[in-house]
């Protein structure tokens, strides 16, 4: 994107570009005046001039601002800008902007946040946008504003039948401030043309014909490609190399250590930054990674090295037999309730770790050259990515600039950015540019794993079936009262509010490698746990599974915040966010109960169906399984029914089905075979053939969404959809079978896709 | 060493080791980016191309054995997305992140020139060796499906790679 240079006005620039360049970026705004606002601080509310450019033949062009990894969110953000324009969707175009927090705030994807984050400001952008063509053609005409109307892209006034295109506007529009955001008026819904109606991805015309620019094939001139050594152990230490004789290996142009100081702290740090290792530059990235299969490393591989996966599952055993290390809730007596219980349910739960595994490999091209360096990702958090490049190299923000490229899938993993700090400080040292691009194994084996754990659970229930107390000891991973990322369980965790008993208690270990978010963290695990728990009541209770659902979501006590004394946990969020509305899971309960006619179909033997609700990202989702299990353990789904409530609105809803049902077929890959295991404090599985995902002839011939559509602002739909698939499948699979699935991947209880 | 190699219609002289992965010599010496490197191992499908009109994976093809052989890339399906396959991607919206879908596209395509109307059981087979981490496995099998009934409904697609072999020959 041009950028004025400081020293013209900005309105002589706007003039310039509005008669040089055949468009006009409706005020681009200055340097300086963005400092003056202070980095960091999204400026609010949105000026419509940092989004909208309309060439004077009345082609629009809409900056999409957020990283795009397969959300769709390149898409959606300027549906909403170009709905309240009021331009034809056919005639918009959509560019990618660069990473910059003096025009855009929240340029970031994660949590689902995508959606409720931006459902009004974009809307104000457009809406702002088409105020000011009406002024601009009010003023043009010296007519009142309010008798203008605007449709696809040009402003009418009836009485004199005069109308003018956005195009023939545009110049003028650069010139007027952005109007205040009280003053604008939003459309009806009923009136949307773009908003609600299926819009094809962006970027899908590129994909097809193989066009689309990922971060993987962004090209610098004169760059290098680079792999990046680093020790199977976490923070490990070169001792000796062979480096020399790699220098002389055909196509290296370079190659060095890199050493960093030791990061001593038991509890990894979210997002510890530069590694130590060795980097290797090459004409091609064959020839990197060639060279490195030829390079010798002695490591020290420090204490880290002493952990394992099986020493781990045996500590929990431990822990489990002693008093919980500490207490995070504990509402009413749970301990004395069960005493006096009719029923006591008790189980042992456990899932492993596991790794994010885009598609596209981590990679990251920098330039740095002068002092200054220009980076190329596919980050979901660039702020974090340019913070972290600063704080490495001593750099300032304006010496960083930050551009951001399509993404072959997330999931969370470019949450981090250990890639961009990686190809920032080798350009540096090797004073070339640097393409960075990490192997499937260096994916693989340098996660931020999703922490497994161990719930030991016991419940009772009274006389009429209905469950008085819950008690949870969460086993996961830390040091004293701190967790590692993504490994807490908050005090609002379900069933918290809908018993009036709950204990939840929580003991840590060391653990060593590091953590983070995946796809709907820790709701990706704990709906399996307490869903297939929930269900174990059920049918102790004789309860139809639905039902039971239903009268323990009748049963919720009015949401208390509990106050300051029940701080979320330290290293993240816990998976039960406090305010789940019951009424909406009722509803999509019910609903997902009629879609998939719950208990009305007989089914044959070694068939059935299996339930499960999870709230998570502000969206509520029940889902059905209908699942044939073989006498060989072999499963196979014949259909899955969805029901959501992510409020009133589907903004497109062919992204919306597409990715709900791709969060359902995520959800499927973890529960089947998904497992990380640790040996020696390294990775075992280092590739696809050992960290499987759900392939075609694997996946449900029909997976049925259904939207309740409520009165509340949209939410997102990138993670809620996943978690509660594992419970609702492996519900499936016990009244199929009788098995219990307590313990994930399903593989390790020898079930197989049939 | 040099070697011949003949993609999308368009013959070069390559200098590469022997060993050098035909998906390597695509994507960094001949700077055709649209085929994509996913696991280096066969394990995903993301570097599928054609070799003599059969789908392989690149990242195991040595450039030696895709010599002097006609090779094709997503972008010899078509440049501007005519292709049936091309066609029935777009018409379903199938991509999310898109990574996968050259690959896709590559297998969907070789099904399709044996298999004028593939079953779902012929689609699963076929396709079972692409991975998509997204999972838009749904559509996918729909768009194979659409695929064919565009081919069935049009004269034979002329990809770019066909055409421009027809003209040098």
């Amino acid at each position: 994107m041009r950028r004025p240079n400081v020293g013209i006005d900005r309105r002589s620039f706007l003039k310039v570009s509005a008669f040089g360049a055949g468009g006009v970026l409706i005020g681009l705004q200055m340097e300086p005046e963005a400092k003056a606002q202070g980095r960091g601080a999204p400026a609010a509310p949105p000026d419509p001039h940092a989004y909208i450019k309309v060439a004077a033949d009345g082609t629009v062009t809409i900056m999409a601002k957020n990283p795009e990894v397969g959300q769709g969110i390149r898409t959606m953000l300027p549906m909403l800008i170009a709905e309240e324009l009021d331009v034809d969707w056919k005639s918009v175009k959509i560019e990618q902007t660069d990473f910059d927090d003096t025009k855009y705030a929240q340029q970031s994807a994660g949590g689902s946040t995508g959606t409720p984050n931006n459902w009004t400001p974009m809307r104000q952008v457009g809406a702002g946008g088409r105020a000011m063509f009406i002024t601009a053609a009010a003023q043009t005409w010296k007519v009142p504003e309010a008798e203008c109307t605007t449709t696809s892209g040009r402003v009418l006034h009836q009485a004199s039948n005069r109308s003018l295109g956005y195009g023939e506007l545009a110049a003028t529009v650069a010139t007027l401030p952005a109007p205040a955001p009280a003053s604008l008026k939003f459309k009806d819904p009923k009136d949307y043309k773009i908003i609600g109606h299926s819009q094809t991805g962006t970027d899908v015309g590129a994909i097809v014909t193989g066009k689309a620019i990922f971060n993987i094939d962004v090209v610098v001139p004169g760059m290098q490609y680079a792999v990046f050594e680093k020790c199977g152990v976490f923070g490990g230490k070169v001792v000796t190399s062979n480096i020399e004789d790699i220098k002389k290996l055909p196509g290296v142009k370079n190659a060095f250590v890199i050493e960093r100081p030791d990061i001593t702290d038991a509890v990894l740090p979210g997002d510890p930054g530069l590694e130590n290792g060795i980097a290797i530059l090459a004409d091609t990235w064959w020839h990197a990674q060639s060279a490195r299969k030829q390079l010798k490393v002695e490591w020290n591989e420090g204490s880290r090295a002493q952990y394992s996966s099986v020493a781990y599952a045996q500590k929990a055993g431990e822990l489990s037999k002693q008093a919980p290390q500490r207490e995070i809730r504990k509402d009413g007596d749970p301990d004395g309730t069960l005493k006096g219980a009719a029923k006591v349910i008790e189980a042992a739960y456990s899932y492993p770790f596991i790794a994010h595994a885009p598609l596209e490999p981590q990679n990251c091209t920098a330039n740095f050259k002068d002092g200054k360096v220009e980076i190329w990702t596919n980050s979901q958090t660039p702020a974090n990515g340019r913070r972290m490049v600063m704080q490495t190299l001593g750099l300032k923000d304006n010496e960083i600039t930050v551009h951001m490229v399509r993404g072959g899938g997330g999931f969370g993993r470019r949450l981090y950015n250990d890639y961009m700090v990686e190809a920032a400080y080798i350009s540096k040292q090797a004073g070339v540019p640097v393409k960075l691009v990490w192997s499937r194994e260096d994916d693989m084996t340098h996660d931020y794993y999703r922490p497994g754990g161990f719930q030991y659970l016991k419940a009772g229930l009274d006389g009429s079936g209905k469950v008085v107390a819950w008690r949870n000891h969460f086993i996961s991973y830390g040091e004293g009262e701190r967790f590692v990322a993504s490994g807490a369980m908050g005090p609002t965790e379900f069933p918290q509010r809908f018993v009036p008993n709950y204990a939840l208690n929580a003991s840590v270990m060391p653990l060593g490698i590091r953590t983070g978010a995946l796809r709907a963290p820790s709701s990706n695990a704990f709906a399996f746990v307490i869903q297939s728990f929930i269900d174990e009541l059920a049918h102790a209770a004789g309860k139809d599974p639905v039902e039971f659902r239903l009268a323990l979501l009748d049963s919720s006590a009015p949401v208390v915040q509990q106050g300051a004394a029940q701080p979320a946990p330290a290293g993240g969020r816990g998976g039960g966010p406090p305010g789940m509305n019951a009424e909406r899971m009722k509803g999509v309960m019910h609903l997902v109960a009629e879609k998939s006619g719950w208990g009305k179909r007989t089914l044959p033997k070694g068939t059935a169906m299996g339930v499960a609700f999870h709230f998570s990202h502000q969206g509520y989702f029940a889902e059905v399984a209908e699942v044939k299990v073989d006498s060989a353990n072999k499963v196979k789904i014949n259909k899955i029914w969805v029901a959501a409530d992510v409020g009133s609105q589907i903004i497109n809803p062919s992204a919306a089905d597409n990715i709900v049902q791709g969060g359902v077929i995520d959800g499927l890959s973890e529960m089947m075979s998904q497992e990380i295991t640790i040996e020696k404090g390294r990775i075992v599985q280092t590739n696809y053939n050992t960290h499987g995902m759900v392939r075609l002839a694997q996946s449900p011939p029909v997976i049925e969404v259904h939207y309740l559509k409520s009165t509340y602002s949209p939410t997102g739909l990138g993670e809620p959809a996943l978690p509660p698939i594992l419970p609702a499948v492996s519900n499936a699979i016990f009244t199929a079978t009788g098995k219990r699935i307590r313990q994930l991947p399903l593989s390790k209880s020898g079930f197989s896709w049939a | 060493m040099a070697f011949k190699l003949t993609v999308n219609g368009q013959t070069t002289s390559v200098d590469a080791p022997p060993d050098m992965p035909l998906l390597w010599v695509l994507r960094d010496v001949l700077n055709l980016r649209g085929t994509k490197y996913g696991c280096g191992i066969g394990a995903c499908g993301a570097c599928t191309v054609h070799l003599n009109g059969k789908a392989v994976r690149s990242c195991l093809t040595p450039v030696s054995a895709a010599a002097n052989q006609p090779i094709m890339t997503v972008e010899g399906l078509s440049l501007d997305g005519t292709h049936p396959v091309q066609i029935a991607w777009q018409d379903l919206d199938v991509p999310q992140c898109g990574y996968c879908q050259a690959g896709q596209m590559m297998s969907a395509a070789a099904l399709l020139t044996k298999t004028l109307k593939p079953t779902d059981k012929d689609i699963d087979t076929a396709m079972n060796g692409n991975l998509c981490r997204c999972g838009t496995y749904l559509r996918i099998r729909a768009a194979v499906h659409k695929a064919a009934e565009l081919a069935a409904n049009k004269a034979p697609h002329k990809s770019t790679g066909a055409a421009m072999q027809q003209e040098e020959l």
